[in-house]
Formats: C-alpha cells, sequence, structure tokens
C-alpha cells in the first residue's frame, strides 16, 4: 500500500515535470503575454489582438501571440493575486486592481498615472435595456419608479456594474434634487422596491431580464446593452439612454512583477499603449466602448452614442470614498435595501 | 415525449377502454399487485422521460437547432477544439492515477487489518462530502503566490495553478473516491482466502494479485474507472476555481460551455455540451455492452 502510494506520487511528479518542461519549451519559440480581462471584453480584444500582433509584427518582425482570460472583474483579480501571470490587466473597476497592487506588490500603487486618461483608454456608461417599442414608455430614471416598473440590476455587494447603476441612480437623484443627497436617498430606496430579484453579477442579470423576461428594465452598460442587442436581436429590445449617467472607466494597467520576471516589459507596455492610438480607439469603438479620442473613431460608431450628462466618481470622492460609504458592510446600500418591501 | 412513453406502456397490457373497468377482470388474487406494478412502472418510466431524457434530447435540439454543419463548425472553433483535447488529457491522466491508488487503496482496506483502517476509508470518501468549489479552493491555498510553497515553485518557474498541473491535481482530488468506492464492498465480500490459498501454493504478491485478485475484481474495476472518467470529463467546480480561463489554454469543455453559453453562443455552448453528454452516453453503453458480452462471467464472480 505504501509502496504503490509512493510509486504514486512519484509517478505524478514525473508526470507533472514533463509537462512543465513541455510548456517552456513551447514558451521559448515565440513571445507571448497573458491579458487578464473581465466578462465583456472578448470580441474587442480578439479585433485589437489581430492589429497589434501585425503592428508588432511590422514593427519588430517578431512574433506575439496573445492570450485573454475573460471573467468577472473581481474574480480575475482574484486569480491574478493567486498567481495566474497576467502581463496586463484590463478590468472593470479600479478597485480590482486596487486589490492586485495590494495583494502582490506586482503593480504599483500609483498604476492610475502611468497612462491617459486615469488609464482609461475607453469608457462606457450605464444605460437602460427596455423590451422592443419600449411598452412602459421609460425614457429617464424617474419613469423607474413609477408603480408598475420593475428593474433588474444586480447586487452591489457583488456586482462591480451594479454600484456603477447604483451610483448612476443616485446621480440622478441628486441632481433631480438640486444636489439635495437626502432626497437622492429617498429615490434610490424607492429605485430599489422596484427591483424584483438581485443577481449576483452583470451577466446573471441579462440572463434574468433576457431569458427569463423578468422586469421591463434593465441597469447595463452600454456595451454590454449594445452587445446583447447585437447578438438577441434588435427585434426584441431597445436601448434608452437617460438624461443623466456615470461615465464608467474601465481601466488597464502593465502588471509590473509577471513582465519583469517574464522578460515582456516592453512588448505588453506597447500593447496597453496600442490601445491609445488612433487604431485602437477604432476598435473601442467599433465594439461600443465609447474611445477616450473620439476624434480617432469612425463618425458612424460615435454617432450611435446617445447624448447625455455624465458625472464621474470623483462626484462621489473617488472609488476610497464611495466604496465603503455605499457599499461597506452597515452602509447607505445596507440602510436602504431592504428585501421583500 | 413523456406522454408517448407512458401511454404505450399502458396500452399494451390493457383493453382499448381503460384502466378503471379493465381491472375488476383480472384473477382477484393479482389484481392489486398488478396495479401496482403498472403504477410503478408507469412512475418510473415518466420520471426518466422527464428527468433525464427530456433535458437530454433538449440538449441535442438545442445543438442542432441551425443545422448539422453549425454543429461541427462550432466543435471546429480553435478554442473549442483545444478545451475538448484538454479534457481528454486531463482525463486521461487522472484516470490512470486514480486507477492506481483506487486499486492500492482498496487493497489495503479490504485484505489487511491495520490501525487507522476506519479513518482511512472516511478519508478517501471526503471528496464525495466536501463541495467542488472547495475542492479547487484547496490547492489555490495549497499552491497560490500566499501560500508556503507558492513563491518558491514561482522562483523556480514551475506553474501549477493555472496550467495543466492544476487542472489534473484538482480532477485528481474530485475523482478519488471512484475506483475505492468500487472495489472495497467487493473485494470485502470475496474475502482473501483465494489469496492465501495462492500464497500457500507458493505464488508470489505479484502473482497472486495478477492471476487471483485482479481477475476476481476486474468488472468493479472496470465500472469504478468509467464513473470516475465521466467525472473526470465533466468536472465544472474545482477546476473552474483552478483554470484561470485562459482561452485555448486552460477551458476544459465544462468551461467552454459556459463561456460560450454567456458570450450568447447558444449553438456553440450546446454543441459542446452535446459532445460531453455523447461521451457520457458511450461510456454508459460500452459498460452495457460488456455486461452483456461477459454476463456469465460477471455473475460468476459475483458468486465467489
Amino acid at each position: 500500500m505504501v509502496f504503490g502510494r509512493i510509486t504514486g506520487i512519484v509517478g505524478l511528479a514525473i508526470v507533472l515535470g514533463g509537462l512543465q518542461l513541455g510548456a517552456a519549451s513551447v514558451a521559448f519559440a515565440d513571445t507571448t503575454i497573458l491579458n487578464v480581462s473581465y466578462d465583456p471584453t472578448r470580441e474587442l480584444y480578439k479585433d485589437f489582438n489581430a492589429a497589434f500582433a501585425e503592428k508588432w509584427k511590422a514593427d519588430t518582425g517578431e512574433t506575439v501571440t496573445i492570450q485573454t482570460s475573460h471573467g468577472g472583474s473581481g474574480k480575475q483579480a482574484r486569480s491574478v493575486i493567486d498567481g495566474l501571470q497576467a502581463d496586463v490587466v484590463t478590468l472593470a473597476l479600479e478597485a480590482d486592481i486596487d486589490a492586485i497592487a495590494k495583494g502582490t506588490g506586482k503593480i504599483p500603487a500609483d498604476w492610475k498615472s502611468k497612462f491617459e486618461n486615469n488609464s482609461a483608454p475607453y469608457t462606457s456608461t450605464i444605460v437602460f435595456l427596455v423590451r422592443k417599442g419600449n411598452p412602459k414608455g421609460v425614457k429617464d430614471w424617474n419613469d423607474l419608479v413609477k408603480p408598475d416598473i420593475q428593474v433588474i440590476t444586480p447586487n452591489p455587494k457583488t456586482s462591480g456594474g451594479a454600484r456603477w447603476n447604483f451610483l448612476a441612480a443616485w446621480a440622478y437623484g441628486r441632481a433631480a434634487n438640486g444636489g439635495d443627497d437626502a432626497k437622492a436617498q429617498e429615490y434610490v430606496t424607492e429605485l430599489f422596491k422596484h427591483v424584483p430579484v438581485l443577481d449576483t453579477g452583470a451577466r446573471g442579470a441579462t440572463t434574468t431580464f433576457v431569458q427569463r423576461g423578468l422586469g421591463d428594465v434593465l441597469l447595463a452598460w452600454e456595451n454590454e446593452a449594445y452587445l446583447s442587442l447585437e447578438e438577441l436581436g434588435p427585434d426584441k429590445f431597445e436601448i434608452v439612454t437617460p438624461s443623466i449617467s456615470i461615465k464608467a472607466e474601465p481601466p488597464v494597467a502593465l502588471v509590473d512583477g509577471n513582465v519583469d520576471a517574464k522578460g515582456t516589459r516592453k512588448v505588453a507596455e506597447a500593447y496597453l499603449g496600442y490601445l491609445y492610438s488612433d487604431a485602437g480607439q477604432k476598435i473601442a469603438a467599433k465594439h461600443y466602448y465609447r474611445p477616450f479620442k473620439p476624434a480617432a473613431a469612425d463618425p458612424a460608431d460615435i454617432a450611435r452614442f446617445g447624448e447625455l450628462k455624465l458625472v464621474t466618481i470623483e462626484d462621489f470622492g473617488g472609488w476610497k470614498e464611495a466604496q465603503p460609504k455605499f457599499f461597506g458592510d452597515g452602509g447607505v446600500f445596507d440602510q436602504l435595501y431592504k428585501p421583500g418591501q | 415525449m413523456s406522454h408517448d412513453l407512458t401511454a404505450s406502456s399502458v396500452a399494451s397490457p390493457l383493453p382499448a377502454s381503460g384502466p378503471q373497468p379493465a381491472l375488476p377482470q383480472l384473477a382477484a388474487a393479482t389484481s392489486e399487485s398488478r396495479f401496482a406494478r403498472l403504477t410503478l412502472t408507469i412512475t418510473a418510466l415518466a420520471f426518466v422521460a422527464l428527468f433525464l431524457l427530456l433535458p437530454l434530447a433538449a440538449v441535442f435540439t438545442e445543438a442542432l437547432r441551425k443545422g448539422p454543419a453549425e454543429f461541427v463548425a462550432a466543435l471546429g472553433d480553435a478554442e473549442t477544439f483545444s478545451a475538448i483535447r484538454l479534457t481528454l488529457t486531463v482525463a486521461a491522466i487522472a484516470v490512470p492515477l486514480n486507477l492506481v491508488f483506487g486499486v492500492a487503496a482498496a487493497w489495503a482496506i479490504a485484505k489487511f487489518e491495520f490501525k487507522g483502517k476506519a479513518f482511512l476509508t472516511t478519508l478517501i470518501d471526503l471528496p464525495f462530502s466536501v463541495s467542488p468549489v472547495i475542492s479547487g479552493l484547496v490547492f489555490v491555498l495549497l499552491f497560490g503566490s500566499h501560500s508556503l510553497i507558492g513563491p518558491w515553485l514561482q522562483s523556480h518557474g514551475i506553474q501549477i495553478l493555472f496550467a495543466v498541473p492544476g487542472l489534473v491535481l484538482a480532477t485528481v482530488f474530485v475523482t478519488f473516491p471512484f475506483v475505492a468506492r468500487e472495489l472495497i464492498p467487493l473485494m470485502q465480500e470475496q474475502g482473501s482466502s483465494d489469496e492465501e490459498a495462492a500464497l500457500s501454493l507458493g505464488a508470489s504478491g505479484w502473482q497472486t494479485f495478477w492471476h487471483v485478485t485482479l481477475p476476481n475484481i476486474k468488472w468493479g474495476l472496470l465500472y469504478g474507472v468509467l464513473l470516475c472518467n465521466a467525472r473526470a470529463m465533466g468536472e465544472f467546480g474545482a477546476v473552474s476555481v483552478v483554470s484561470g480561463h485562459i482561452r485555448g489554454e486552460t477551458n476544459t469543455m465544462p468551461l467552454q460551455v459556459e463561456i460560450l453559453y454567456n458570450e450568447y453562443n447558444f449553438v456553440a455552448a450546446f454543441a459542446v455540451a452535446a459532445l460531453l453528454a455523447l461521451l457520457a452516453l458511450i461510456t454508459l453503453i460500452l459498460k452495457t455492452a460488456l455486461e452483456i458480452r461477459y454476463s456469465a462471467e460477471i455473475a460468476a464472480s459475483r458468486r465467489h
């Protein structure tokens, strides 16, 4: 028995070692970088990676392979902290990159200042997805608290996207009441009484709205809303752009600790830099992200975005202040959301 | 679909007038048991149809919704193809390992008396009682950047998590009990008299195992291996935690199904799901075919 176990363990070690050698020899043949991203960026980076690889080949003659990993933003950050060898991270929330910086020390604390526009090469905002023909006549935030309206949004305690939804609603409540935060809280409290179910993530909320047919309005990222429209058929849903919303800045960062260990700093830096180039901005706009430099994008793509007033996270004191105040334990959300009311 | 099945099974033994008036015409002594038998059969068939056949049919319908060409194209996608290859690779490493571990553990528990035997038996069952997510997290805690050996592994360029070794480890952990669980009761029932006889006749330990024990347990062993393989290919929770979801690299088939589904690529998602189901069905058919082919031999080994 003991003998069997030992042989087994030795066998395992040999097998694993063999795999490791195999993996290492592949890595030498070609430069490979890993972009750890979040859920809805797949199509964007599929296009962008091809464009960058071509450009890199033309500039340096080297072949670069870009691997991507997609998942919930928080889960992806967790994987990088646990040792996923990301060269760059392109996540949904600043807080997720902060968590990597804090948890590993592989990203400097001042990462936000390394690239233009707070390291956000493209932005998005929160809009409404409604059923085709807008049967309930939803035009703006005040329509969401009318008696027969049901709103679908995920739980801000677990979902990054839901925090943007929450703050966008708050921004409306504030603007509609001359900057009165108490009135804003009243509005948001009322709004959450119209939420029948809190999914844990943005994709879950979309499925609830689209597949299960629950609710009249889905609060969604603009790029996600356009993506679901494209994928699920424009004959089923339409997008309503409210009068005011919040500018969501999905940030990017170089994982210094990993690129230095792997010797991929140059190509990884160029990769992120290329997001800011005219070509990169054009691809971002094509995939429904609002580019940092709209002039570089195709005007037809820009014309798709509805006009609205945008507040930023700085209007809430930045994430470092907003996160604990609104979404921490016993914070504003805990006080105003009472399920079953 | 469930109606068709139940209708045909009702119709054959009873007149067309329906079950109610038919019953009194049957012999009084058997009428009740016949009724009970029918009810049970119908219930079982309806249940199987509703909970097993219907979902399975739905998977294949969805997969073929846009025609077989689309189905084949979905499976030919580079990322999906690599997921299929990865799943088969992981199973090809994990199943033989658990075959060896399972036989060794069952052998030790069934044929020998030693201290801590009850504890070992309980320990083998551990992966069954632990949630698969925890099974994955265990390896993150063991090999992650913040673990004791994580930094050492990293400084030597050894990648366990978010690579094939991590996927294999998680799969081995989750499928650990299948072979052992199948063999222990069988070997205990058979006792060790055959082995003792062989040894007393001068056979070596290895000869005893190869010529006496193995033939006695081979059906149980085969069944355990098939179950182990099915689970190894289908495991989602534990591998999801240690995968890292690198496209074309560390996504297994079940993970690829989730990703494709989340990307609204329903045909491709169900195509991969259908392939997984097909692999499971092949496993089942293989087992049944072997059982039919060798039924006499199996009965003989049970009689031991």
